[in-house]
């Protein structure tokens, strides 16, 4: 079993906590005393039935105002899958949230108001999606109970929501007809739309494939600690602890190691007492190098065959997170994997007004702006290209200050 | 070689990951270690982190003093097993201090006395990173709580100024004061836990299987009769077979009706139970945002 993580994108108003809560609620997943709670709370549906929005809803200034502030986090399983949904809020100045819910998740459910169509917030959330760099996509067209469960009203949605999609790049998109109210084509199939020959949310969120790519050629290793016993009978043990970010390593392939540029080969691969013959992507081990050469963290082993950009001077996608503006004259730090140095952003090239996807001109970046700059590091970074590798493309600016994340980079190329 | 991690495997190598960032970000972390199953598998998940070599940080454990006996038998030959070291900051020394007042009355629990004991600990030991077993399905407050969560000098979550979390990089970047409180199995739900224990085969305190024991129901709940629980004479003392879900101290830990005696049981009856593990704790009862208020003031 395998685990899927998502987010779900819309707004208050589009019924995402509630279709949130409906999927917990018909997959059984809703313990009795979080029921009872549920039954005790006052908030009710018009028709009295429970509000089934309360179940996400997390903190009290969001139960008072009845909107979801921060990105939390829901659990469930069936017998096919794990899945952890990040439920952002869709309001526009909580941008940064979804960003952040974004940067984890394999798969986006956008919703849709059968009733208002694709509006200026899809846009906004399909942007940050594509942006984000979530391969596969769920449109739900929900309160399809509101417009009579017309096929005419879906069919509309659609065609505008493919011209959306090819215009942000967004390439693997499911559309389904809903109502999470009434839980149409939610868990179980609707019988108020029989034109509907798809599946149910819940079965496409089951069977559907995420591809993780686990070439040797985008073989990452990061250093995280470097494990050194200096016990008399391990006296010469030295093992790098990590996680493999991207790709797979096997004993005997050659690495080199970023930024210093030395090379040796894997000569054993360890978990406590296993000692097994690869290690991918998403596994965490501690390799044994041949050769005795100086790593320490922040370092990042790749395979010899493919290295990865070096470079201190990058182009990148850049969300601002925090209510202070950019400062281009400070220095700031940048975290890229286990790595931290310090940084400025050389240029802004532009800002995306994130509503109409149109390109601005302008210097200030605030908070929840998003665009392309140009930053400089102290020290060089190795990193893959955003769009090619996800977890070796992505880093954060720290305003030390603060010590706050104040921005999100998506590292797009290096700049001669 | 088939390239699928298992949900577990995924769990655990996440887990691994944000041990290793612990000790490569901060100066002086620490591993709050209270005995119950979650602190239980974080010792599991340090050794897979890194060993042969020893845990970069020692354990800390808040002790009420109204501990189950058998926790801290377990603790004590746990720490001969691992070999590493042990702070324990007790909250008599709080009470003997003048620190924090006793309760009264017949609910009284040293449970919030804690945190007290918990945030001077932190300070005389300087602790930068505080280690903890908490998970995010365990309640609506936590489920917003980031894996690295800043507490500021009087150990305060404040949840409206949480640090933006993205990908796999955890910003550790703090002041002098400040600490942060790091939860390597927020992702893991309770059944997670306990299918790692027994894919692990690790260990547990005796109280988490079935038992005889001496109970009293209070407020609908089952609760160890013991020198520490302030009893009157409408308390009924029965013996019941029973067994633990959390382990917390004997005041505020209920126990529930159960014949589950091996591992296995444990998880038939938990996959079919209906009754969330925190429904056991009394202290989540008092108010819907019990949790929240109790974590913005510097507990756990």
């Amino acid at each position: 079993m395998d685990i899927l993580k998502f987010i779900t994108a819309g707004s208050v108003d589009d019924g995402k906590s509630t279709l949130i809560g409906r999927l917990l609620y018909d997959s059984e997943s809703i313990l009795l005393d979080q029921l009872e709670a549920l039954q005790r709370s006052n908030r009710k549906n018009d028709d009295g039935s429970i509000d089934l929005a309360i179940l996400t809803d997390g903190l009290k200034a969001e139960r008072e105002q009845g909107i979801t502030i921060d990105v939390a986090y829901k659990y469930f399983q069936t017998e096919k899958r794990k899945f952890i949904i990040a439920d952002t809020p869709g309001h526009i100045q909580y941008t940064r949230n979804m960003v952040t819910g974004a940067s984890n998740a394999n798969l986006a459910i956008i919703l849709i108001d059968a009733r208002k169509g694709v509006i200026e917030q899809t846009i906004r959330h399909s942007f940050l999606v594509s942006l984000l760099g979530i391969s596969q996509v769920v449109v739900c067209i929900n309160k399809m109970d509101m417009v009579d469960f017309s096929e005419d009203v879906y069919d509309k949605i659609v065609a505008d929501y493919k011209a959306l999609a090819e215009k942000v790049g967004l390439k693997h998109v499911h559309y389904i007809p809903v109502s999470a109210l009434k839980g149409d084509n939610i868990v179980n199939k609707s019988f108020n739309m029989s034109w509907y020959k798809g599946e149910s949310l819940l079965h496409l969120l089951e069977t559907i494939e995420v591809k993780v790519d686990y070439s040797r050629a985008h073989a990452r290793f990061p250093v995280q600690w470097v494990i050194r016993p200096q016990t008399e009978e391990l006296h010469d043990y030295r093992g790098y602890a990590g996680r493999v970010s991207s790709g797979s390593f096997k004993v005997d392939d050659k690495v080199t190691v970023l930024p210093s540029g030395f090379h040796s080969s894997i000569s054993k691969i360890e978990l406590l007492d296993e000692e097994p013959a690869e290690a991918f992507a998403g596994m965490s081990v501690t390799i044994h190098l041949k050769d005795e050469i100086d790593i320490s963290r922040g370092d990042v082993l790749v395979n010899s065959s493919n290295k990865p950009e070096v470079a201190q001077l990058i182009e990148a996608d850049l969300c601002w997170m925090d209510t202070r503006p950019l400062d281009t004259s400070l220095m700031y730090l940048i975290q890229h994997n286990s790595k931290v140095t310090r940084c400025k952003i050389q240029e802004v090239v532009y800002k995306v007004n994130i509503n109409t996807l149109e390109k601005e001109f302008s210097d200030d970046f605030k908070l929840n702006d998003i665009g392309r700059i140009v930053i400089k590091t102290a020290e060089a970074l190795a990193f893959d290209l955003y769009q090619d590798n996800k977890a070796n493309g992505g880093a954060i600016i720290i305003d030390s200050r603060t010590n706050v994340t104040v921005g999100a980079l998506m590292l797009r190329a290096a700049v001669d | 070689m088939k390239h699928q991690l298992d949900y577990l495997d995924e769990l655990e190598a996440e887990a691994i990951y944000i041990l290793r960032e612990v000790a490569g970000q901060f100066e002086k972390p620490a591993l709050l270690f209270s005995g119950g199953k979650d602190s239980i598998t974080l010792v599991r998940l340090a050794e897979k982190a890194f060993r042969p070599g020893k845990f970069p940080f020692p354990l800390v454990h808040i002790d009420t003093g109204h501990n189950f006996a058998e926790t801290i038998e377990y603790r004590d030959a746990m720490m001969k097993r691992i070999g590493e070291k042990l702070i324990v900051g007790y909250v008599q020394d709080s009470i003997d201090e003048g620190k924090v007042v006793e309760q009264k009355g017949k609910n009284a629990s040293r449970n919030a006395l804690q945190t007290v004991t918990l945030l001077d600990t932190i300070a005389k030991y300087q602790f930068d990173a505080c280690i903890g077993g908490a998970r995010r399905d365990e309640e609506k407050a936590r489920a917003k709580e980031r894996i690295f969560s800043v507490r500021d000098e009087f150990g305060q979550w404040d949840p409206k100024r949480q640090r933006p979390e993205l990908w796999n990089i955890f910003n550790g970047k703090i002041h002098k004061g400040e600490n942060v409180r790091v939860f390597p199995i927020s992702n893991w739900t309770e059944l997670d836990v306990w299918n790692y224990i027994r894919r692990e085969k690790i260990e547990l305190p005796t109280i988490y299987f079935a038992h005889e024991r001496e109970v009293i129901t209070r407020n609908g709940q089952l609760m160890a009769a013991s020198p520490f629980l302030n009893m009157d004479e409408q308390d009924v003392v029965e013996k019941r077979n029973v067994r633990f879900r959390t382990v917390g101290d004997m005041t505020c830990t209920a126990a529930v009706e159960s014949y589950a005696f091996q591992i296995d049981d444990i998880i038939d009856e938990i996959s079919a139970s209906r009754i969330s593990e925190r429904g056991a704790r009394m202290d989540d009862k008092v108010s819907e945002a019990a949790m929240e208020d109790r974590k913005k003031g510097g507990y756990f």
